[in-house]
């Protein structure tokens, strides 16, 4: 149960970082933020990083703040920061509700939003919101600067467009119309736990009907995403238990569960139903 | 092996200088380097809370950060909870309400709460048990643990 030795880098600007990263990310170096799943897979000897580029004395990656209609959040800012609202309107209360579900406080005081971005594990809920709200991350080497969409971003359990010695210095959130609903619901065993299946909607009533939905699955395949065909079914519809348990079946039917100690394929794909019907019931409260 | 570094960590006000590879955690660097046993580790991973300190005022996993991250941060462990011999309001709480048995994940909670109470003294009740649902106890069933971080927060309000 101790971590494999390395070497330790901590530069202090990205720069630095960026030209440490380019040196020892072929040399089986790592970037090391909060640490809090990454840690334990060290100890456990699942990984054993030759370097680790600590980026905690960064001070410009602590960046959390508004730009140009989106939410600009730096790969030092923790989750601690979102539990309070961090924008006015949805997008902050969005976040806010959705924080209490990672882990435990000390975890979030700790570990980083852009960590779990990184880190990409098919049960995270930001990797969920980032997948649902259409995140941008903005990757940096020593050599340049890219922008992945996250439809393109998450690629698999634990897999990413990040390619080696690409830093993930941000990600990006488009702000929320301000009338924008927003539901959130998990099943885990306990609380703190990994999700077993959770979903996040979002959608505006026009007229009475719904408009512009988004239903992220997460915790059930992979990786997040969103559910085209669930949005279908509610895409101009009135938000009734009728619309909802129509997107809940399509939700159901479209995924492709994966089986583990927890939830058979049978038990996932029942349980994504219902979180995709209580998010829709939660956002329509 | 990787070449040792020189790492200074401030403990409860105290200095200690210590000569760790990069890989030693807080949680072993306490206890092995500082002689600060009263830091448990349980699980080391992260799951159990048995090895949480204070780093900055805030509650933190000590076998998830390596020691020379925590270098000139000031920390806080258990050893540091009683002051001239009269026991913490936690402490002295837990005593009272039977808060423990066999005392293995006792150091971590009390630093968990005391890192809590000391933010939000006026905590709400569902937002402390999500706070102590964190650390795992298997002796106690928690709801002495809850009792006890109750009346010692009433307690600590009424000294401010």
């Amino acid at each position: 149960m101790k971590p494999a030795p390395f070497t330790y880098h901590h530069p202090t600007t990205v720069d630095a970082a960026l030209a440490t990263l380019a040196e020892v990310a072929p040399k089986d170096g790592r970037v090391l933020a909060g640490g809090q799943s990454l840690v334990p897979t060290m100890a456990f000897r699942l990984s054993r990083p030759a370097h680790l580029v600590d980026i905690n004395g960064i001070k410009s990656l602590e960046r959390l703040g508004l730009d140009g209609g989106e939410l600009s959040i730096g790969a030092c800012v923790r989750h601690a920061a979102f539990h309070r609202p961090v924008a006015e309107g949805p997008l902050g209360r969005l976040l806010s509700t959705v924080v209490r579900h990672i882990a435990h406080y000390p975890i979030r005081v700790r570990g980083t939003f852009c960590g779990s971005l990184a880190h990409a594990d098919p049960a995270s809920e930001w990797c969920l919101v980032a997948a649902t709200l259409g995140a941008t991350m903005v990757a940096r080497r020593s050599s340049g600067t890219r922008k992945i969409a996250a439809g393109d971003y998450f690629q698999g359990p634990l897999m990413t467009a990040l390619s080696e010695g690409e830093l993930l210095a941000e990600a990006r959130l488009p702000l929320l119309p301000g009338e924008t609903r927003y539901g959130f619901y998990e099943f885990s065993r306990r609380a703190g736990d990994y999700a077993i299946a959770m979903s996040l909607v979002t959608f505006r009533l026009k007229d009475g009907v719904i408009a512009e939905p988004r239903v992220g699955v997460g915790g059930a395949e992979g990786a997040p995403r969103r559910i085209g065909t669930a949005e279908a079914a509610l895409a101009g519809r009135a938000p009734t238990a009728q619309s909802f348990t129509a997107a809940a079946d399509a939700a159901a039917a479209a995924i492709d569960p994966v089986e583990d100690a927890q939830a058979s394929v049978s038990y996932r794909r029942d349980l994504v139903r219902t979180v995709v019907r209580r998010a829709l019931e939660r956002a329509a409260a | 092996m990787t070449a040792k570094l020189d790492v200074t960590l401030k403990v409860n006000g105290r200095t200690h200088k210590v000569h760790v590879e990069p890989r030693r955690t807080l949680a072993d660097a306490l206890r092995e380097d500082c002689g600060l046993t009263g830091t448990h580790l349980g699980c080391e991973h992260g799951v159990c809370g048995a090895c949480t300190v204070l780093v900055d005022g805030e509650p933190a996993r000590s076998c998830l950060m390596f020691a020379v991250q925590a270098a000139d941060k000031e920390i806080r462990t258990v050893e540091g909870l009683a002051k001239d011999g009269k026991l913490h309001p936690l402490q002295q709480a837990f005593t009272e309400h039977h808060a423990l048995q066999c005392g293995f994940c006792t150091p971590g909670f009390l630093m968990l709460a005391t890192g809590i109470l000391e933010r939000q003294p006026d905590i709400s009740e569902d937002d402390l048990l999500d706070v102590l649902s964190s650390n795992l106890c298997r002796c106690t069933g928690y709801e002495n643990i809850v009792k006890a971080v109750r009346d010692a927060a009433a307690r600590m309000k009424a000294v401010r």
